[in-house]
């Protein structure tokens, strides 16, 4: 069977918005790096769960306290573990993670650039230098219309 | 009994794959005519016998006949006919049963319309089809039969998930297995051509079509998909980078490269084993896309429920499919002899950058679904999820939309670079124009948003400047340019829209996400909010009563200036014999945006609490995908490619259909 999160997938609500837009929207920011613990694959930002609120609340009360964006997040993924971070850290663990993008990158532009160059090297050889008698030939044939005899 | 009929094609048709697999490529490979001709029959045997199958599968459903288990399971009376039809592949055993009837669909086809091709080439692309399915039919029979009974059969069914009652969703599966079950024809093509050690440009252009049509399916099914989750799931959001959406993202970006790829092989003779390549690892995403689903070794909102022994069993059948066929490649690829020579800057130069930067993207999508079931197995718990995607992917296409409207101007062999970019003068001064007049209504708007809209009209303008370039449109009289604009090929075309759509996508996405506004509060009745210039004002709310729902449902009066625009009418549903509830939002659409109302199901005295959301250019995001399909569409009508598909009848037209020198 099918499963797919239920009804009521909504955000903040009223009541816990924060009186101060500019630290709401952080809260909404932070938010969304966070994810929903007994969701599956949601941030708390997107999940009507009591978990998720109640990260919520916690991300606004710590945002209150002073704490920067950092900060909020390292308190919570130090209380929850890494798992709640929507945003792997960039840690030993996860640099097969974050080193892949660009290994792959650099591995295919070489690959790509060991093939043009193999590429040209068999078309320069597919051509060979012209003989006297073609290169005879072709200054013939090139020459303008009014030298010729 | 019409199930047992069914339950009996199903076996009969495994055992005619086991003979299509096996008997042609037999004679394919010893020059015996007579068993290489048996493909085609073996594979119109096939796809009618899948087909009574599935015929009776969804009689079953239709007529709830809950004896037998998968209807019991997914299934209710009270449900409305469509969705008990649609429901036929809302479930594991069903959509499998989907999934092999597309597969045989597309050998039939090539058996009809294959008149054309060579004897050799046919058998054994149908019986590398024929492998394919008989492998899939064996995991149905064996680990996941829809037709299996249930003793004594319960007195109603247990029915669907109120979320796929919905015709988004109902027709959502059938375009995606039709995109991804597409590819295995695409690398049928491939191993075939690995098979006989040689790839020509006829090949390609017998690919093409096929892999047009599949990309062609994968991307409306994709995109029904995020539409479909966008208006149903109640928050506006669209894409989630969850795992199931990447299973069918890398396909499609493996599926764009091959397809682009292909165009070389045709015309140039060249990126053979690359594209080779590409139609194995296109399918290969499509297979692993089908173990990650269903494998429960996933969480997810899409995974289907089921147990680890079908998951063993399809990990069986990728290892062999995959593993087979990039060996059969390390061996045989080395015979692919390349035609053409090119310089670095040149059409095909491009085409590699655009095969380059593609397949990267789809490693890291593979890399970063995997990573956290690879963590887990090491014991380390770890999520990835939209901000990695967001930021890595948004790095690594950049620069393919940047270089985008530059391939098309580009020659062939030897390209003029400062020459391209001379010809989109238009294209950049557009582009520095809008950015300008973004930067001035919205002086605080981020960098990358900036960034995100010029590149969508770079992507738009530019496709349009290349197609006025070609028709030498402003260049030459009027008469010259209709002449050209009617005997150019309308693969032009297609690529021109195609082009277009993905920035009108791009636009979409960049301008719903970054300047979307939203109202959350509690409201009453006769309570007004205002947004983005318009009133909404609600007006009644009410308990409704639906098929098999309860709902309570309310009204708002959109006004503008005054004027009323419309009435909206956001509902809150519960489904009694699932227990779930499900938010119906409202949702007003014009060309420009979207007004986007959710009522939520939590009241108190204060009022409910409603959601309003005003998304602009969001619609654009579905009608650029649209524009893409059309396009794609508009190319496989090109009649070059009828040359592969029944010419029979036009033996005489050859020449006239013969490639133009032009292109």
């Amino acid at each position: 069977m099918l499963f797919l999160q239920g009804a009521g997938v909504f955000a903040v609500e009223p009541d816990e918005m924060l009186a101060d837009p500019a630290l709401e929207a952080r809260a909404r920011e932070i938010s969304k790096e966070l994810r929903c613990l007994v969701c599956q694959n949601q941030s708390i930002d997107d999940s009507s769960a009591d978990l998720a609120r109640d990260l919520r609340v916690l991300v606004r009360q710590r945002l209150v306290a002073g704490d920067s964006d950092e900060q909020v997040l390292g308190y919570i993924s130090d209380r929850y573990g890494d798992f709640v971070l929507l945003r792997p850290p960039v840690k030993p663990a996860t640099l097969a993670l974050w080193l892949t993008p660009p290994l792959l990158l650099v591995v295919g532009a070489i690959m790509s650039i060991a093939y043009l160059r193999r590429r040209q090297r068999q078309g320069a050889e597919l051509v060979q230098p012209l003989s006297v008698d073609e290169r005879r030939r072709l200054d013939e044939l090139l020459r303008p219309d009014d030298d010729r005899p | 009994m019409i199930v047992e009929i069914g339950h009996f094609a199903l076996i009969f048709a495994c055992c005619v794959a086991f003979i299509q697999m096996s008997v042609p490529l037999w004679g394919a490979q010893r020059g015996l005519p007579a068993l290489a001709a048996m493909a085609a029959p073996a594979a119109a045997a096939q796809f009618t016998l899948i087909l009574i199958a599935f015929l009776s599968l969804i009689y079953a459903f239709v007529v709830s006949d809950f004896s037998v288990s998968v209807v019991a399971n997914n299934s209710h009376s009270l449900k409305p006919l469509l969705y008990k039809i649609t429901g036929v592949w809302g479930n594991h055993e069903g959509s499998m049963v989907l999934w092999v009837l597309i597969l045989t669909l597309f050998g039939a086809l090539v058996a009809l319309f294959g008149g054309n091709l060579p004897l050799g080439l046919k058998a054994r692309v149908l019986s590398v089809q024929g492998m394919i399915g008989f492998g899939f039919l064996l995991f149905i029979i064996a680990t996941s039969n829809p037709f299996e009974r249930i003793i004594p059969p319960p007195a109603n069914g247990a029915d669907l998930n109120p979320l796929l009652q919905d015709p988004g969703l109902a027709f959502h599966p059938p375009f995606l297995y039709t995109g991804y079950v597409g590819f295995s024809l695409t690398f049928s093509f491939a191993v075939a051509a690995l098979i006989e050690g040689r790839v020509d440009p006829t090949w390609a252009r017998w690919v093409r079509p096929w892999t047009l049509l599949a990309w062609c399916a994968l991307t409306f099914g994709i995109a029904m998909g995020s539409w479909w989750a966008y208006y149903e799931l109640g928050w506006g959001g669209f894409w989630f980078w969850d795992p199931v959406e990447n299973a069918s993202f890398m396909p499609w970006l493996a599926g764009t490269a091959l397809l682009h790829s292909a165009i070389v092989v045709e015309k140039r003779d060249s990126l053979k084993s690359w594209t080779i390549l590409l139609a194995i690892i296109a399918f290969s995403f499509s297979l692993i896309g089908t173990f990650l689903v269903r494998s429960g070794v996933l969480t997810s909102v899409h995974a289907f429920a089921v147990d680890p022994e079908r998951g063993i069993f399809i990990l069986l059948l990728l290892a062999i499919a995959i593993g087979g066929s990039l060996t059969l490649y390390a061996l045989r690829a080395p015979l692919l002899k390349d035609g053409g020579v090119f310089a670095p800057i040149s059409r095909e130069g491009a085409l590699i950058l655009n095969n380059l930067f593609l397949t990267v993207a789809a490693g890291i999508v593979l890399c970063g679904t995997l990573f956290p079931l690879l963590a887990a197995t090491f014991g380390y718990s770890v999520s990835v999820g939209a901000p990695f995607y967001n930021l890595v992917f948004g790095v690594l296409i950049t620069p393919l939309f940047l270089v985008l409207p530059l391939g098309p101007l580009m020659a062939w062999k030897r390209g003029d670079l400062p020459g391209a970019m001379q010809r989109l003068w238009v294209a950049e001064a557009v582009v520095v124009t809008a950015v300008a007049i973004v930067l001035t209504i919205n002086s605080g708007a981020h960098a990358l948003a900036i960034l995100g809209l010029g590149l969508a009209v770079w992507l738009v303008v530019g496709a349009l400047v290349e197609l006025a370039d070609r028709l030498k449109l402003f260049r030459a009289p009027l008469a010259t340019v209709w002449n050209r604009a009617i005997n150019v090929p309308r693969a032009s075309y297609g690529m021109t829209l195609a082009h277009a759509g993905l920035g009108i996508v791009l636009a979409g996405i960049i301008v719903s996400t970054v300047w979307r506004e939203e109202r959350i509060l509690r409201m009453n009745r006769g309570d007004s909010v205002d947004i983005a210039g318009y009133s909404l004002q609600m007006t009644a709310i009410a308990p409704e009563k639906g098929p098999n729902f309860l709902a309570d449902r309310a009204e708002f009066i959109v006004r503008r200036n005054g004027a009323v625009l419309a009435h909206m009418y956001p509902e809150q549903r519960f489904y009694p014999v699932q227990g779930q509830k499900t938010s119906e939002a409202a949702i007003r659409t014009t060309g420009f945006g979207d007004l986007y109302v959710v009522l939520s199901d939590e009241k108190s005295e204060a009022g409910n609490i409603v959601r309003i959301y005003h998304n602009p250019l969001a619609p654009w995001l579905w009608g650029g995908a649209v524009l893409m399909v059309i396009g794609g569409f508009i190319s496989l009508s090109d009649r070059r490619f009828r040359i592969g598909v029944g010419a029979r009848r036009g033996r005489a037209a050859a020449p006239s259909a013969a490639p133009s020198a032009a292109e």
